[in-house]
C-alpha cells in the first residue's frame, strides 16, 4: 500500500504559492468535514438514537438527548428481542463461511499456480468465466438445489451448510491468492523440494507462512461479506431462530419500537466497524486490489 | 523478472518431458498427480456444485415449466415470450435503466474528484480513505433500514427535520413516485462510493511522478496537470470502473427490496424485483422458468452491453 507517498501532482514549489495552499488546502479541508458529516454522521446518529428514548427519537430526531439516555433499549434488543442470539448466528455463519472460503482459495491457489497440473489451464479458464456471470443466474438453481439436491435426497434448507459451501465458491479470491502466490519467489519452491519437501509440506510450511498479507486480506472480505449477505440466508433459513441479524433486521423493524429497532441495528454494525477499524490496511489495500484485477 | 521467467521456461521444458514418461495411472501417482488432484478437488467440488452445475442449470430450467412439484417439462422458448410479454418487464427493465443511469450521474464524477483531492492531502491521508470507506463496512440492510427511517416523509423526519432549518420541504421521499427512485440512488451511492474512492487512490499512486515534472516543466498549470495528466492516465480504471458500475446498478435488489418493496405504483419495481417475484413472490409456487428466462436474458443483455463497450472504448483506452 503505498499509501504515505504522495502522487506529486502539486509540486512542493506550488504548494509554496498562497493561491494554491489556500485554495487546494480550503477544498480539502472542506472534503474532510463533508466526509465526516456524510461518512460518519449516520453512523453516530445510530449510536446516539439506539440509546435515546423512542419518543425523543420520533419527535425530534436531531436533538440530543432531551430527556436522557435509555440505555434499557439496547438490554431489550439483545435480550427481549433475541438480538444475542442472532448475533451469534450471524458470527457462526461468518466463521463457516471464511473457512470454506480459505481453503477453498488456498488449496485451489496452490494448485493452480505452484503444482499446475495439465488441466489447470482448464479449471482457470472456467473460473474466469465464472467471474463474468452475474450472480443472479445462480440464484434459483442454486435455491432449487439446496431444495431438491440431485443424488441425495434431503432438503438443506435451515442448513448452515448451505450457506458455508456455496460461500467457497469465490473465483475472485481464487484468482487473488493465485496470482499472489504466482508472484513468490520460485527459487525457494526449488530449495524446499530439493530438500525434500513434498507438496504438503511445501505448502504448509512455506506457501502459506509466505501468504499472511493476502490470506488478511481473503479473510477480512470473507467476514464482511458473509455479515453483509442478504438474500440468500434469507431464501435458505426460513427459521427465524436460525437466521442471521441481517435477514431479522426487517422483521425486527415492523415487530419492535424504534428505539429497540435502533439498538439492534447498532449492534448489528459493531463487529464490522470495530474489525474495519482494526484491519483497515488488508481492507484498503484488498479494494484496490479489486480495481486493479478487475482492471 | 527475468530470472524468474527463465526458470519458469526451464519448468516448462521439463514437465514437458515428464509428460511423455507419464502415462500410466500408476506413474501418475508416483509423479504427484494425485497429491495435486487432492488440493485440486475442494475447488473442483464447491466451484463443481455452486458455481458450473447451476449455471448449466439456468440454461435447463429457462427452457421449461418447473414447480418443484410435477415433474418438469420441456417448454422450448415459452418462459422467455411470457417474460417478454409480461406488462411488468417493460417497466422493470425503464426502471433499472433509470437506476443505472442516476447512480452513475450520482455517483461517478463525485468519486473521483474526491480521490484526487485526498491524493494530495499532505496530513492524515488515512484518516481521508477511512471515513470514505466506512459506509461500505456497515452491512448493507442496515444501512437501507436506517435510510428508511431519515427518509421519513413527514415533518419530523430525520431529513425533513434538517432541510427545515433551512426552510425546505418537508419532502414525502420514498412515497413519491418521482422521488422514490433518486432517493434509492443516493443511499446506494452512499453505500458504494467509499469503494471507488479506494480504487481510484490506487490507481493515481500509479500515475508516474515525472509525467507531472515534465508538464510543470512545460508551463501546466494545477487543472492542466489534472486534465492533461491525471485524466489520461486514470481512463484505463476509470472505463472499468464505468462497466462495473454498471453492471453493479442493473443488478439492483435490495434497495427497492427493503425500501419500498417495488412501490409506489411499480416506481421501483426492477428488473431483479421482477425475478424475485416470479421465483419467490408467489406464495402457490414458483415459477422458476420465468425467473431463470429473464435473469438469462439480464446475463445476456449485460454480456453484449460489456462487449459493445469494451469495442467502443477500444481505442480511446489504448490511446
Amino acid at each position: 500500500m503505498s499509501d504515505e507517498r504522495s502522487t506529486q501532482l502539486i509540486s512542493p514549489s506550488e504548494w509554496r504559492r498562497p493561491l494554491v495552499r489556500f485554495g487546494v488546502g480550503g477544498a480539502q479541508l472542506l472534503l474532510l468535514v463533508g466526509l465526516v458529516v456524510i461518512g460518519l454522521g449516520p453512523l453516530l446518529w445510530l449510536a446516539k438514537s439506539a440509546i435515546m428514548p423512542t419518543n425523543d427519537t420520533i419527535t425530534h430526531p436531531m436533538s440530543f438527548f432531551p430527556h436522557g439516555a435509555a440505555w434499557s433499549n439496547l438490554r431489550e434488543a439483545w435480550v427481549n428481542v433475541d438480538v444475542g442470539r442472532y448475533f451469534w448466528n450471524t458470527v457462526v455463519l461468518a466463521l463457516g463461511s471464511w473457512v470454506s472460503q480459505l481453503v477453498v482459495a488456498t488449496t485451489g491457489g496452490y494448485a493452480l499456480s505452484v503444482l499446475r497440473p495439465r488441466y489447470a489451464r482448464v479449471v482457470t479458464g472456467l473460473l474466469l468465466t465464472t467471474l463474468f456471470v452475474p450472480a443472479v443466474v445462480l440464484l434459483v438453481p442454486l435455491y432449487i438445489e439446496i431444495v431438491r439436491p440431485p443424488l441425495i435426497h434431503h432438503s438443506f434448507i435451515n442448513s448452515y451448510w448451505a450457506i458455508w459451501l456455496p460461500a467457497g465458491a469465490s473465483a475472485f479470491n481464487v484468482v487473488i491468492v493465485k496470482r499472489f502466490f504466482d508472484n513468490l519467489p520460485r527459487e525457494i519452491f526449488e530449495a524446499a523440494r530439493i530438500d525434500g519437501a513434498g507438496p504438503f509440506t511445501l505448502f504448509t510450511k512455506i506457501v502459506l507462512p509466505l501468504s499472511k498479507p493476502i490470506l488478511g486480506v481473503v479473510s477480512v472480505f470473507a467476514v464482511l461479506a458473509s455479515w453483509k449477505d442478504f438474500l440468500w440466508p434469507l431464501l435458505v433459513l426460513t427459521d427465524p431462530n436460525k437466521q442471521p441479524l441481517s435477514v431479522r433486521l426487517p422483521t425486527i423493524q415492523s415487530q419492535t419500537e424504534l428505539g429497540v429497532f435502533l439498538a439492534a441495528m447498532f449492534i448489528a454494525c459493531l463487529v464490522p466497524v470495530a474489525g474495519f477499524l482494526i484491519f483497515q490496511r488488508s481492507f484498503l489495500r484488498g479494494s484496490g486490489l479489486g480495481g486493479a484485477i478487475k482492471g | 523478472m527475468d530470472t524468474i521467467s527463465e526458470i519458469e521456461v526451464e519448468g516448462a521444458a521439463l514437465a514437458a518431458q515428464r509428460r511423455h514418461v507419464r502415462r500410466t495411472p500408476g506413474s501418475w501417482v508416483r509423479g504427484g498427480g494425485f497429491s495435486t488432484f487432492v488440493f485440486m478437488l475442494p475447488l473442483l467440488l464447491v466451484f463443481g456444485a455452486f458455481s458450473w452445475y447451476p449455471i448449466v442449470r439456468t440454461v435447463v430450467m429457462s427452457l421449461q415449466h418447473t414447480n418443484l412439484v410435477q415433474a418438469p417439462t420441456w417448454v422450448g422458448l415459452d418462459n422467455f415470450s411470457r417474460v417478454i410479454h409480461d406488462p411488468q418487464t417493460p417497466i422493470a427493465v425503464k426502471n433499472t435503466a433509470y437506476f443505472a443511469l442516476l447512480a452513475l450521474v450520482f455517483g461517478y464524477p463525485i468519486p473521483l474528484a474526491a480521490a484526487v483531492l485526498m491524493s494530495e492531502v499532505r496530513r492524515a491521508r488515512g484518516l481521508y480513505s477511512a471515513l470514505a470507506y466506512l459506509p461500505v463496512v456497515i452491512p448493507p440492510v442496515v444501512a437501507v433500514l436506517l435510510w428508511k427511517v431519515f427518509y421519513d416523509g413527514s415533518s419530523v423526519g430525520v431529513f425533513n427535520t434538517i432541510l427545515g432549518w433551512v426552510h425546505l420541504g418537508p419532502y414525502p421521499w420514498l412515497q413519491s413516485q418521482q422521488w422514490a427512485m433518486p432517493s434509492l440512488v443516493l443511499e446506494s451511492t452512499w453505500a458504494n462510493a467509499g469503494g471507488t474512492v479506494i480504487i481510484y487512490l490506487a490507481a493515481l499512486t500509479g500515475v508516474n511522478a515525472e509525467l507531472y515534472e515534465a508538464a510543470s516543466v512545460d508551463g501546466a498549470g494545477l487543472w492542466r496537470k489534472v486534465w492533461h495528466v491525471t485524466m489520461p492516465q486514470l481512463r484505463g480504471v476509470l472505463l472499468v470502473t464505468m462497466i462495473l458500475q454498471i453492471i453493479g446498478t442493473a443488478q439492483v435488489f435490495l434497495e427497492p427490496f427493503l425500501f419500498t418493496s417495488g412501490g409506489p405504483a411499480n416506481a421501483t419495481l426492477t428488473v431483479l424485483l421482477e425475478i424475485y417475484d416470479y421465483a419467490f413472490g408467489n406464495s402457490l409456487g414458483g415459477d422458476y422458468g420465468s425467473a431463470t428466462a429473464l435473469s438469462l436474458m439480464l446475463a445476456g443483455f449485460l454480456a453484449l452491453f460489456s462487449l459493445v463497450y469494451m469495442r467502443a472504448t477500444r481505442a480511446w483506452s489504448q490511446e
